[in-house]
């Protein structure tokens, strides 16, 4: 039992920052129809930045968190501005490649300004570890999910009671009447990369201090992000937040009570498994096609 | 049809001689190893093409069957002593059948859902090449014996250079026909609308399913020159960034275009030794070609230039 709760309890902390990473894919999807494959690229910015300003330019923790999200949120503003918007109406593989583009760019980037080293972060309140039921639980962990939690009713208040979440959620179900209503789609687009770059980052810096961070550590974030979002159904956000904690879980469970050497297939086995049995995700609405 | 036939024998012949007169510029070893892969990569995306460009099925898992072809070739014949040709062609057939066995489910997806089981597929590949230490090497990865014809040793770099041009342009070859071929045509039809096309009575998942198998085949069998080429491979080959180039490859020169194909593999195949002279700078630059090019030329560099050379004065083209 306290095994159990043991592997629970990483699932869950790994799981959280899956869903916060496929969140963002989800609501850059529902705006634009546009898979960004930096999202990965987020998540890094997001820890590496902390590192950065805490570590090299020696600022507190509380207002280097703000500020790394800020430059996340900024460069998903700017990967939008510059990269996504101006292929407007290309080819879903052609946005795709330019994604992939601006990825190699921001790694390059980080990877020039702060190195390729491996970058540690200190724990955001000690590593005095909780006991459980047997089972431990790093303090981290629960910032990890709290901030999922918060992410959680934020999004929920967020489309529910703000004219600009309702005006988000109306160009997702239809860009042209979104746009005769009158509502700027080009903004609620750039607003959708900017929020989920500061997502992304969010699952970045929460995530430093347990696993360190590198200049590359994107890509594979990035994808479990993507199995998240597809594993709950593309462009639903709730879809990808439990896609995303199922995923951690069902990686640690496994990693757990068989081998660890295939944890990293294992989110991609199900992804295959589902999609055979459910080609739109598990929430995610069958789709029609047009002739 | 004359006019086609003549164009697509052109076009070969023009692959051809290019592959030809290629090391007439100079006996640099740095260089014939580079316009090796160049080739060898290019017969890879004429294969890819087929399905993202003419079928309209993207795949982020490809790399994974070159990998597969590599390592059969290399596993079968340094430790079970298959002979060179024998074990490169279990491997295309073995290859071949996983394809055509996740083929359908895997093709009945469609835009990223494909996108992502595609890229699952390719990951696990190279997870169980990375993992199984006792067949493949590991993370390490396996020397690869010479390859023997008969009791010919095909070696040297010179040698592999004229193997790799000859299979690109084999490839070239067969794509081209297959363009043109009733395949072709269902191909196109079912891109433009794969509704459209049921209507019309194609069986849509038939030609799916055979383009899907033929390239994962071509990528296998590449895969075994290459491993040979190398006399080593690594679970790398396998990996996810090596199947977002095979498609970025294909996606830069141009989709639905089989000299773009060829042309995109170069770039990227050289661009990357190219920008090594920027050293530290060398992604920063690679990543805002690749985003230049695709804003500017979203169809890729053959078409776009194509259609600049047939319609001057811009609009359009073909």
């Amino acid at each position: 039992m306290a095994e159990f709760l043991q592997f629970l309890f990483s699932g869950l902390t790994v799981g959280a920052i899956y869903a916060m990473v496929g969140v963002g894919f989800a609501i850059i999807y529902n705006s634009s129809q546009v898979i960004n494959f930096a999202q990965g690229e987020f998540v890094m910015i997001g820890g590496m930045a902390t590192v950065a300003l805490t570590a090299n330019a020696g600022l507190p923790l509380a207002l280097a968190v703000p500020i790394a999200i800020a430059i996340a949120a900024l460069t998903g503003l700017a990967l939008q501005k510059f990269a996504i918007e101006p292929s407007r109406g290309a080819s879903v593989a052609t946005v795709i490649i330019i994604t992939i583009g601006a990825s190699i760019f921001i790694r390059g980037v980080v990877e020039v300004a702060l190195g390729k080293n491996d970058r540690a972060l200190e724990s955001f309140s000690g590593d005095e570890p909780l006991r459980i039921a047997g089972a431990t639980l790093l303090p981290q962990s629960l910032w990890v999910l709290g901030a999922l939690v918060a992410v959680a009713i934020g999004l929920k208040l967020f489309f529910d009671r703000t004219r600009v979440g309702k005006a988000m959620l109306a160009t997702a179900q239809n860009r042209l009447a979104a746009q005769l209503v009158g509502i700027e789609v080009n903004r609620i687009m750039l607003l959708s990369f900017g929020l989920s770059a500061a997502l992304g980052a969010l699952a970045g810096l929460l995530t430093a201090p347990i696993t360190l961070t590198r200049y590359d550590v994107g890509i594979m974030l990035g994808l479990k992000g993507f199995c998240a979002a597809i594993l709950g159904g593309l462009g639903s956000a709730w879809g990808a937040l439990i896609g995303g904690l199922l995923l951690g879980i069902v990686e640690q469970m496994s990693a757990g009570y068989f081998s660890s050497a295939y944890k990293d297939a294992v989110a991609f086995v199900i992804i295959l498994a589902v999609l055979f049995v459910r080609p739109s995700g598990l929430f995610g609405a069958r789709g029609t096609d047009r002739v | 049809m004359r006019a086609l036939l003549s164009a697509r024998i052109g076009g070969v012949l023009l692959l051809a001689a290019i592959v030809a007169a290629l090391p007439l510029l100079g006996p640099n070893r740095f260089y014939v190893d580079m316009a090796m892969k160049s080739w060898l990569n290019a017969a890879v995306c004429i294969g890819l093409n087929l399905l993202i460009g003419y079928a309209g099925q993207i795949s982020l898992g490809h790399a994974g069957f070159f990998a597969l072809g590599a390592y059969a070739s290399a596993i079968l014949t340094a430790r079970y002593g298959v002979p060179g040709l024998v074990a490169m062609l279990a491997g295309a057939v073995g290859t071949g059948l996983l394809a055509f066995a996740v083929a359908r489910p895997i093709l009945k997806l469609r835009g990223h859902y494909l996108a992502m089981a595609t890229l699952g597929l390719g990951f696990i590949i190279s997870i169980v090449l990375t993992r199984e230490l006792w067949l493949t090497g590991g993370p390490d990865g396996v020397q690869v014996p010479a390859l023997f014809v008969g009791t010919w040793r095909a070696s040297g770099l010179e040698t592999w250079y004229w193997i790799a041009g000859g299979a690109m342009v084999l490839t070239a070859w067969l794509s081209l026909n297959l363009i043109d071929s009733g395949i072709g045509r269902a191909l196109r039809a079912l891109h433009g609308s794969e509704v459209a096309a049921e209507t019309l009575g194609i069986d849509t998942t038939r030609y799916k399913v055979m383009v899907f198998v033929l390239s994962a085949v071509i990528a296998a069998l590449v895969g075994s020159l290459f491993a040979h080429a190398e006399r080593f491979v690594t679970p790398q080959e396998a990996g996810f960034l090596r199947s977002i180039e095979f498609v970025t490859m294909v996606v830069l020169g141009g989709m639905a275009s089989t000299f773009g194909a060829v042309v995109g593999a170069v770039i990227l195949t050289v661009l990357p030794q190219a920008v090594a002279t920027f050293q530290d700078f060398k992604h920063i630059v690679f990543g805002a070609i690749l985003i230049m090019v695709m804003i500017f030329m979203p169809r890729g560099l053959v078409p776009t230039l194509a259609g600049l050379v047939r319609r001057p004065g811009g609009g359009p083209g073909a």
